[in-house]
């Protein structure tokens, strides 16, 4: 393992995960629900009465971001690598895997690991192991 | 007001996905690409996030109503089972292919990135199949019953 020093920015992603922290927080205070944004969308596919608004307008948070981001500065440029079939498969993937597995990186990851709930302790081992083996294969078996 | 403060949350969910570098597909490869060159961003902003996180659901665990008066409707789910494992790794999968998980997603499809409106496409088909077999699984269910 080498550490590439170039892309590694600690004290941004510190930050930005105190916004997440932040975020999640005042959800759980003010809305009383974990902020899983999987659970969120998904939930949009069974719509029930009094149930829609709050997740329509938690997602319009999410995508509305880089509107408002626009206001202050520029947008970072994200970079995707991944082949338009890549990107099909590994969207079902995520879609089915995040429902029967009850959460993603938000709902497991940050909001289950701060709850010290062992089943997203689980979850989270899971998506990340897998994540690393994926990337491995691909990458330095596969070489795509 | 709850939908108002969901927007809020989302809002500031989004601005920290992309302060920490998060709504890269690219960069959080790097950090699952421990065999090449390592990128540890992303374990700081788990970091960064559980640390105000775990304060925050301290509090809201002792609360009996949200702050707006409403109900807490945390989660109760303990169990560990083979759909809990499963379905994560097969979003482990998933992430790893594309870099994607569905918070980075959406922010990216806000910015206006084609190939982010593909995976999130590819991504509510995936939950849409979920609901179809959950329906079909509880519709055989009562049948039997």
């Amino acid at each position: 393992m080498t550490i590439d020093w170039n892309a590694f920015t600690p004290w941004a992603s510190l930050a930005g995960g105190a916004l997440i922290g932040l975020a999640v927080g005042l959800f759980a205070l003010l809305n009383g629900r974990v902020a899983g944004i999987s659970g969120i969308v998904g939930g949009l596919l069974r719509p029930r009465k009094g149930d829609v608004a709050w997740r329509a307008s938690f997602v319009a948070g999410l995508v509305g971001a880089p509107a408002v981001w626009l206001l202050v500065t520029a947008l970072p440029k994200p970079q995707i690598d991944a082949s338009w079939g890549a990107l099909i498969i590994a969207g079902l993937l995520v879609g089915v895997g995040t429902r029967y597995g009850a959460g993603c990186t938000s709902g497991h990851g940050v909001c289950g690991l701060s709850r010290l709930s062992p089943r997203s302790l689980v979850a989270t081992l899971a998506f990340m192991a897998a994540g690393f083996v994926t990337v491995f294969v691909l990458r330095h078996l596969l070489g795509v | 007001m709850k939908n108002f403060s969901a927007l809020l949350a989302g809002l500031i969910f989004g601005a920290g996905l992309m302060v920490s570098g998060m709504s890269n597909p690219a960069k959080v490869r790097g950090f699952l690409d421990l065999a090449g060159a390592w990128d540890p961003s992303l374990a700081f902003v788990m970091v960064g996030a559980i640390g105000v996180g775990l304060v925050a659901f301290a509090v809201a665990g002792r609360l009996r109503r949200t702050l707006l008066g409403a109900e807490m409707r945390l989660p109760r789910a303990r169990q560990v089972d083979r759909r809990l494992v499963g379905g994560s790794v097969l979003f482990g999968v998933g992430w790893g292919i594309a870099g994607f998980c569905p918070g980075p997603a959406l922010v990216a499809l806000g910015m206006g990135e084609v190939k982010a409106v593909v995976f999130v496409a590819a991504m509510l088909v995936g939950m849409g199949v979920f609901e179809l077999l959950e329906r079909r699984k509880r519709a055989a269910s009562l049948r039997a019953a």
